[in-house]
């Protein structure tokens, strides 16, 4: 038996993008980009997050490229 | 030609006039290098994450233009020039939609063909020729 499981952080089994079938992800819509920034203003890591490789390399483009429009912060505290 | 997607952040010490006659200025900018400005998005004031400049908010403009690099480098340039754009950024598009176009394509075929009741739907699309004679041609 594996050991119990914390549920603190709650993993995602399947990709939001591939679900929601969005194809290209916009650096513009911070909205949807703050879900993958954790309090700190780190890029979310795929483990936690559940989201496909393809995806989530579209996704950490799209968050480098909203930080430096000052859409989302470096850092974050 | 290609398409980019220019984004820059001006000064929020601008009024309205001063931005719609910056805009203008930089469409007749892409104009001047047969580029062509297809749309204009100003979010207007907005927030940003971080100061830059000193500056804790500024105005948003994104142009979807579509034009020869030379013409976005023109564009970078005056930017930089600029004492009131704070912040800019330019990314080609085009690449990025046609694999976004492509895919949601294939993603239509596959629905279709799911939904067809015949064996093969990869040969023979049309379900019933008597149902739609015009588009059992086109599909594919």
């Amino acid at each position: 038996m594996p050991a119990p499981r914390r549920f603190s952080i709650r993993r995602r089994r399947v990709c939001k993008f591939c679900a929601e079938k969005i194809t290209y992800i916009d650096f513009k819509d911070g909205r949807l980009l703050s879900h993958f920034i954790p309090e700190r203003g780190k890029i979310l890591p795929r483990r936690i997050s559940g989201v496909c490789a393809v995806h989530q390399r579209q996704l950490s483009e799209a968050i480098k490229r909203a930080r430096h429009l000052a859409i989302l912060p470096f850092v974050a505290d | 030609m290609r398409t980019y997607e220019v984004v820059f952040i001006a000064a929020p010490t601008l009024t309205t006039e001063q931005l719609d006659a910056f805009v203008a200025q930089m469409q007749a900018v892409v104009q001047d290098k047969n580029g062509k400005v297809i749309k204009v998005d100003n979010w207007g004031k907005k927030a940003m994450a971080y100061k830059l400049k000193r500056f804790r908010d500024g105005y948003y403009v994104i142009l979807t233009i579509e034009a020869d690099g030379a013409a976005i480098a023109e564009l970078e340039r005056r930017f930089r020039v600029s004492d009131f754009v704070i912040r800019f950024l330019s990314v080609r598009i085009d690449e990025d939609l046609k694999r976004s176009e492509k895919l949601k394509a294939a993603r239509q075929r596959k629905i279709k063909t799911k939904r067809a009741p015949e064996p093969q739907p990869a040969t023979e699309p049309q379900a019933e020729p008597q149902a739609e004679p015009n588009a059992a041609a086109g599909s594919g």
